[in-house]
């Protein structure tokens, strides 16, 4: 063979080289991209949902190992010693933590990741290699989005955790602080993409960026900061999609896009079944007024209150019963007394169902978790829509910590802030018992006419508490 | 490079389509669930962490980027552990008779 041809044929093979490695390229991030949409479509069903979730985990790891695997210059030691480090740490804390901590452990995980695409971004304005005004436009939308979510999170996360409570700061001062910060970040955004590269200039949009996020969340309370989270997870999904953009790679613009869009319908869709806007709830409004309206039985009514042994009685002689459950169950951490007073009272062929509202616990499916975690089987839940004619049917409607959800007001009240929300039609039942804490209005600061009505019967005390006395009550 | 923008902006649009789809699919029991495993989708930015890896000159670079693979690390396992032990919570009762 003369050295012509062999060189020849030596080129031809490392063409079909360059040819199957763009093809492994390209198959090591398709295949994980299809992994991730077939896998979230299996959330669907309680029965997929699980194996839909580790078809992701496998695209999540394909991708990763590909893109190691496609960057041979990664300095590995440090690389893998670092993952393993958070790998550990990931699990560690995410095995240990109760399942009433769920939404804070969304929230700083939300964070860690809206972290991590902010400091790609800040890396990559910091660049030597100038980069065209797109991309500088893109780096710095990432840089501020992912600093936001990542304070924001944190902030969500210390909140939920009461490691954290928000100052009194008032609306004036606070928006104003907001406003200045959102000029300067358009300000130095702008200087940004036009001046380019400006040394040190992408470290102090992060900072500003940082702020703005703590400003966002800060006086934002307790009952809506699920909605938050929802909106912040949604954020670091764009802010991953942006970071694809970033880097030209198709895995994160879907993956981000599809939690970008999802997120954003689903904190629209909680919002909703509170009956605000997502503005209204950054921006505040009536949950500052918690409290403020006095007591129920002020004006009108007078609230009846029930003895345990009343209520006990009352249960075992009914057919049908309907539990309420609401955020101060889940409070009281009152699950495993509710299973208990069920199975007593299936024992008394009582028929027992749960009403679960959208938004029961102020988190939607959050009540669901809570119950089967104390082995509540899911097929005596049933959400608001499938329930909500029979509660006429039912001779006892038994509600649980929860207030707002199940408020008449909403339904005939068109002065009510909570007019036009879904509640539950609790009061058509033959007859309701209420078990609350306290005499105080619920997380809206709206009074509830349910209470002072002759059907109505109050057991006041801690969920966890009265619910034993139940039991007792019954046996 | 433009060519690419375009395709990368086709990408982008469908797969918000597919997002929106994948909402509307899942029943509101399962919105926690599914929030949490988003969560862990996006936690993809570990790719994104890497990748800085592999073109980070200096001290500061790297240790930026090593901040960065370590927070979506964490975001990524983290997640999944969390939506996994949500998922193992929905029980179906043997029989069923109501």
């Amino acid at each position: 063979m003369s050295p012509t041809g062999f060189s020849a044929c030596f080129m031809c093979v490392r063409v079909v080289k360059n040819k199957m490695h763009s093809l492994w390229i390209a198959l090591s991030y398709t295949i994980p991209t299809i992994l991730f949409i077939v896998g979230a479509m299996r959330l669907k069903s309680p029965k997929s949902a699980r194996t839909g979730m580790w078809w992701i985990a496998i695209g999540m790891i394909i991708a990763v190992g590909a893109t190691m695997a496609l960057h041979p210059n990664i300095p590995w030691a440090p690389t893998v010693a670092v993952m393993g480090v958070g790998a550990g740490l990931g699990i560690l804390v995410a095995k240990r933590v109760k399942m009433t901590a769920m939404p804070q452990m969304v929230a700083i995980f939300n964070g860690m990741g809206g972290g991590a695409a902010a400091l790609v971004a800040l890396a990559t304005l910091q660049r030597s290699v100038p980069l065209s005004v797109f991309a500088n436009l893109i780096a710095t939308i990432t840089l501020v989005i992912g600093s936001v979510s990542f304070t924001g999170s944190t902030i969500a996360f210390l909140k939920l955790q009461e490691w954290l409570r928000g100052p009194r700061l008032g609306r004036t001062v606070g928006s104003a602080i907001t406003g200045c910060g959102l000029l300067a970040i358009l300000v130095m955004g702008f200087l940004n993409i036009v001046g380019r590269q400006a040394p040190g200039l992408g470290a102090w949009i992060m900072i500003v960026a940082a702020l703005e996020g703590v400003m966002l969340v800060l006086p934002i309370g307790g009952a809506d900061m699920p909605v938050v989270i929802s909106m912040l997870n949604a954020l670091t999904g764009l802010a991953a999609a942006a970071t694809g953009f970033l880097i030209s790679n198709n895995v994160l613009i879907v993956a981000g896009a599809l939690v970008g869009a999802s997120g954003t319908i689903l904190t629209q869709q909680m919002s909703r079944a509170m009956n605000r806007s997502i503005a209204n709830i950054l921006f505040g409004s009536f949950t500052q007024t918690s409290g403020g309206l006095g007591t129920p039985g002020e004006d009108g009514g007078v609230m009846i209150e029930a003895s345990h042994e009343d209520v006990a009685m009352l249960l075992m002689y009914s057919r049908s019963v309907i539990v309420v459950p609401g955020f101060g169950l889940a409070a009281s951490r009152a699950q495993q007394e509710v299973r208990q007073l069920m199975e007593k009272l299936l024992a008394h062929q009582v028929g027992v169902r749960f009403a679960i509202h959208p938004v029961a616990g102020r988190m939607p499916g959050h009540m669901n978790v809570l119950l089967a975690e104390a082995n509540i089987p899911y097929d005596r839940l049933f959400e608001m829509d499938a329930i909500n004619q029979e509660f006429k049917d039912a001779d006892v409607a038994l509600v649980i910590g929860a207030n707002d959800v199940t408020n008449p007001a909403a339904k005939n009240e068109p002065t009510s802030p909570l007019f036009g929300m879904p509640v539950l039609n609790v009061d058509q039942a033959k007859k309701v018992i209420v078990l609350k804490r306290g005499k105080n209005p619920g997380f809206a600061g709206v009074e509830n006419p349910l209470y002072t009505r002759q059907n109505t019967s109050m057991l006041f005390g801690d969920a966890k508490d009265s619910l034993a006395k139940l039991i007792q009550a019954i046996e | 490079m433009s060519n690419h923008l375009v395709t990368e902006g086709y990408i982008f649009i469908l797969a918000m389509f597919v997002g929106f789809l994948l909402i509307s699919k899942i029943p509101p029991i399962l919105h926690t669930p599914l929030m949490s495993a988003t969560n862990a989708i996006h936690g993809v930015v570990l790719i994104g962490a890497l990748s800085l890896l592999s073109w980070a000159h200096g001290t500061l670079d790297l240790m930026i980027a090593l901040l960065a693979v370590f927070l979506a690390t964490l975001n990524v396992v983290g997640g999944f552990v969390v939506t996994d032990r949500i998922l193992g919570m929905f029980h179906v009762r043997p029989g069923g008779e109501k």
